[in-house]
């Protein structure tokens, strides 16, 4: 599974990407988790509200930071 | 806010609409009457519990703190859960569809309404921007939503209404629209496309865009102003307390005629002076205000008093920093200056109508 946190880098796409690692290890999964925060690339997802969650290149959430269980009912049906 | 395929997950009692709707209305009531026993409450407890004398300045300072305090919490908590769900209806997504490929002018206060009702975190002014240009919104109706956006902000609006009343919340609102509306007319005149950083205008849309709201259930919206809630009060209770406390000790102590002197109505360069305070220091609206409002009391003019404010949650460096990223210099500069001008103009106008 490949996971992207897109946002420029602010305390929102922080908070996105710690909460992504809690839910994964919560989750018994491995993915690679990587950082998106050039402008061209976020806009290209066509992601206009950040932070936003893409796994497997698709945009599963755009503009806000889940909760907990939210993160892992994405992650999980990511999965199947 | 969950996954476009399956539907929260629903938590508790909240399963059932009739039991969600008796909960909500039941906050809603004792939020009325906490809001009502406010100031009796903290008379009982101050002069008559405590025994402090309501004319001297540490009674006064004492309970207008308390009272204070617990009136902005209240506040804040109410009005930042209703605007949340309110908000959760409308998206950046939806904003840009409104105003794509609409002419200047309307379009211009459209954008000025949106971004004052269209949640995004300062993170996303720039792919905001960028999303904004490339679906054919003009440059000067897209900075007009992003002048919007931070000048009129929904929490200051609720707090001017708590500590001044309709009037003022009412001529914050008009005055931040015309500004926003006016300077991204102005700044779309003077042909701003050669002072955009060219990646933008070569970035296109790929994808599908997620619509953010779309799938919301109301346990989500309410869950969502709950949230907001938290998040505002966890990030502003340190500058509302400092705020709130040093307008108590300046509500006991500080000579009155200060404050008139420096910044009253008699002071011609008032309004200049506030914008040239206000534009470097950089605060949350809502950790200003309490101050706002003692400076007020002491006979600060209102013109005076909304400049200020407007300077200092409008043109913000974090946000000038972000914005850099699109503009080239000489557009962000005019962005300052006209912004600016107009706040100092607003502040002339209210001292001279008032």
């Amino acid at each position: 599974m490949i996971i992207k946190i897109l946002g420029p880098g602010c305390t929102n796409c922080h908070t996105l990407e710690r909460l992504t690692r809690d839910a994964l290890a919560e989750l018994n999964l491995t993915a690679e988790v990587t950082s998106v925060t050039d402008y061209p690339t976020i806009v290209g997802y066509g992601v206009m509200s950040t932070p936003a969650l893409v796994v497997n290149d698709h945009v599963v959430l755009a503009g806000h930071i889940p909760t907990a269980a939210q993160l892992r009912d994405l992650l999980t049906n990511a999965t199947v | 806010m969950t996954s476009r395929s399956q539907p929260a997950p629903a938590v508790g009692g909240w399963r059932r609409p009739a039991a969600r709707g008796v909960t909500l209305v039941a906050v809603a009531c004792s939020w009325l009457i906490a809001y009502q026993l406010n100031r009796p409450w903290w008379d009982l407890v101050v002069y008559e519990w405590i025994g402090l004398n309501a004319g001297s300045r540490l009674g006064s300072g004492v309970h207008f703190f308390l009272y204070d305090s617990v009136k902005i919490l209240l506040l804040l908590t109410g009005i930042i859960f209703m605007i949340t769900i309110a908000r959760s209806y409308l998206s950046l997504e939806r904003t840009r569809a409104l105003l794509g490929g609409r002419r200047e002018g309307v379009a211009n206060l459209a954008a000025a309404g949106l971004g004052v009702a269209t949640p995004f975190c300062s993170c996303s002014a720039v792919p905001a921007f960028i999303g904004f240009v490339a679906a054919g919104v003009p440059l000067g109706v897209t900075l007009s939503f992003l002048i919007a956006s931070p000048l009129i902000n929904e929490v200051a609006v609720v707090l001017l209404y708590g500590m001044f009343g309709a009037r003022i919340a009412a001529l914050y609102v008009i005055s931040g629209l015309l500004i926003a509306t006016i300077a991204g007319y102005v700044l779309g005149r003077i042909s701003p496309a050669r002072w955009v950083e060219d990646f933008v205008y070569h970035t296109t849309l790929r994808g599908t865009p997620v619509v953010p709201g779309q799938q919301l259930t109301w346990p989500d919206r309410i869950a969502m102003g709950r949230e907001e809630v938290a998040t505002i009060l966890r990030k502003v209770w340190p500058y509302l307390l400092a705020g709130i406390g040093l307008g108590a000790v300046i509500h006991g102590w500080a000579p009155a005629d200060l404050f008139t002197r420096v910044a009253g109505p008699d002071n011609p360069f008032g309004p200049l002076v506030a914008v040239a305070i206000g534009v470097p220091l950089y605060s949350n609206a809502a950790g200003i205000l309490p101050l706002v409002e003692v400076l007020y009391a002491k006979g600060m003019a209102i013109g005076t008093v909304l400049a200020f404010m407007m300077s200092v949650v409008a043109l913000s460096l974090p946000e000038l920093i972000l914005l850099r990223r699109v503009l080239k210099p000489p557009l962000l500069a005019a962005f300052v200056g006209v912004v600016a001008t107009a706040i100092v103009a607003t502040g002339y106008l209210f001292n001279a109508i008032l």
